[in-house]
């Protein structure tokens, strides 16, 4: 059995520190280029001390949040995770952010990606892994094309900011189409 | 596509709130052989609202994947049992089942059975399980006999678990896969 | 009459201590291969901070039907992994365990063994329970050979009942009844 899960190439993931965790997120949160493409929530800073109570929390078997360290550097950029985890359908869908800009675009997201699409498909046993993008947001179309997501869908026009209408890709990979792509 | 996704032959289950689970557990946990077939735990008799405030508390601690059942007849709409299928959304598609008929004058009569294959299909069909497993006691063969009728396969014993009436017996384990309930109720 | 029940040769049972303990306990968490070894959940890490919230809760619990002993080293006082009862049925004298050595490192140096002849004492001398029930997965072959080297039966097996890695695997139960135990240690 292959139980390398939690280690990729050139990212871990880890549960380690709920306050040091949400020291960065307070700090990635005023990033609101990065807060944008992360929600369609409007931006709006949340505060280290909310997000510490919300790391806190005890862990919910519909969601499973990890944080990205680059291991050569040992530091902590960015996070990924598994939420609205439907067992009896066994579909759930992946969010990814890389909060340190000077790690974006280098192949550390696609690496934590590929670690979280592991953990959906091998250990929680998902049939569909889904995610939603702004169509303007090509890098990280490019990254999950990388990774085998299919596109399935536009949501025409579903975010506006800025007095800019964007649209909305859904995105997704079936077990099939991982296994296919992952066998070793 | 089944619409009647709760409604068997005989029964149907439906939702209960912990009152009147406390209700009509403490009715039934003055027949002691009821429990005795039914669970492990000490027979005990109950009253209504201590036994609602049982139930209030184990739906507060209540995972997701935990699907309580009362048990109806269709007849007379009579609520004459209990059941549930527990840890029911696990990454291993496996859950557990229980059934137990407290109005003994109902017994020998198919309900349980018709409540349990119920539970069966909405196990296989509504939330996709893989397996279902249930636990019962050496020494109630009618319970094994009907779940060996609904296709249950005997996996194992843990021997010597239970200590009733000066004896030992063992606990039965048996289970159902998807595939086996589904060429049965074909 | 052994008096010494928490000390052994090389190792000793201790209680959890949130300042000592709970990084260790996180780290473990964090390797797949050994929660994957322990348990059929989803491998999930957790923060020293979980882990000491987790145990609050369970102290809530301690004592009753729940015995939790951290493992240590007595060269070193290091963790070295943890054993409990649980789910204990008092009035059938039967009990579920569960045993993890942390690191791989540890593991394979007789660390386990003695930490189970001492929880068997403690489970049957102490405790007084008439038998001891342990489970375990298809692929962890090593606590498979380990459960029968110390006297355990295969009581259990259902079928299918887990999937990892894309596949299916059977869930396996064993069990052992105190007087087999005492009479191994005559």
């Amino acid at each position: 059995m292959d139980n390398q899960l939690f280690n990729g190439t050139l990212v871990r993931l880890a549960i380690e520190n709920p306050e040091t965790d949400a020291a960065s997120l307070a700090r990635w949160e005023r990033d609101t280029e990065f807060e944008r493409v992360l929600s369609h929530k409007p931006v709006f800073p949340s505060g280290q001390k909310k997000w510490r109570e919300r790391l806190e929390e005890a862990p919910d078997e519909r969601q499973f949040w990890f944080s990205v360290f680059a291991l050569a550097e040992d530091k902590l950029i960015g996070f990924v995770g598994i939420f609205m985890v439907r067992q009896q359908h066994g579909d759930c869908m992946v969010g990814i952010g890389m909060g340190e800009p000077e790690f974006r675009g280098k192949g550390y997201g696609t690496d934590a990606l590929r670690l979280a699409l592991r953990f959906a498909f091998r250990e929680l046993n998902m049939h569909r892994v889904a995610l939603m993008v702004l169509a303007t947001n090509a890098r990280a179309i490019r990254s999950y094309e990388k990774c085998g997501f299919v596109r399935e869908g536009v949501t025409r026009g579903a975010d506006y900011r800025d007095r800019i209408r964007r649209d909305v890709i859904s995105m997704g990979i079936l077990r099939s189409e991982w296994e296919r792509a992952n066998s070793r | 596509m089944d619409n009647q996704l709760l409604t068997g032959k005989l029964t149907r289950l439906v939702a209960g709130d912990p009152d009147k689970f406390g209700e009509l557990n403490a009715k039934w946990s003055h027949d002691s052989e009821f429990f005795m077939l039914f669970d492990s735990d000490p027979v005990m008799v109950r009253d209504a609202k201590r036994s609602g405030q049982f139930f209030r508390e184990r739906a507060e601690k209540e995972r997701p994947g935990a699907f309580p059942f009362l048990v109806q007849t269709l007849e007379d709409e009579r609520l004459i049992g209990e059941g549930g299928l527990w840890n029911a959304l696990s990454s291993n598609r496996d859950a557990w089942v229980s059934i137990g008929i407290g109005e003994r004058e109902l017994w020998g009569k198919g309900y349980g059975s018709d409540a349990l294959n119920v539970m069966l299909r909405f196990a296989f069909r509504e939330l996709n399980l893989h397996r279902v497993n249930l636990v019962t006691f050496e020494y109630n063969r009618r319970a094994i006999r009907a779940y060996e009728k609904l296709g249950f396969v005997h996996e194992g014993k843990i021997r010597g678990g239970m200590r009733r009436s000066h004896q030992r017996w063992a606990i039965v384990f048996m289970g159902i896969l998807r595939d086996e309930w589904e060429s049965a109720n074909r | 009459m052994i008096l010494q029940l928490f000390e052994g040769e090389k190792i000793r049972f201790a209680a959890f201590d949130a300042d000592k303990d709970a990084e260790a306990l996180s780290k473990w968490t964090h390797d797949p291969e050994y929660m994957r070894l322990l348990s059929p959940d989803p491998a999930r890490p957790l923060a020293p901070f979980h882990i000491k919230k987790r145990f609050e809760e369970m102290e809530k619990e301690a004592g009753r039907d729940f015995y939790y002993f951290v493992i240590r080293a007595r060269e070193d006082d290091r963790a070295l992994g943890f054993t409990h009862l649980r789910w204990i049925e008092w009035n059938h004298g039967n009990a579920h365990f569960d045993m993890g050595i942390g690191s791989a490192s540890d593991r394979g140096k007789g660390y386990g063994s003695e930490a189970l002849q001492m929880l068997f004492r403690y489970a049957f001398e102490e405790l007084n329970l008439y038998r001891l029930t342990g489970h375990t997965m298809e692929y962890n072959t090593g606590a498979q050979k380990f459960l029968l080297k110390h006297g355990f039966q295969l009581e259990v097996r259902r079928r299918e009942a887990l999937q990892r890695e894309g596949r299916y695997w059977d869930g396996l139960t064993y069990g052992i009844l105190a007087d087999e135990w005492a009479n191994a240690n005559r």
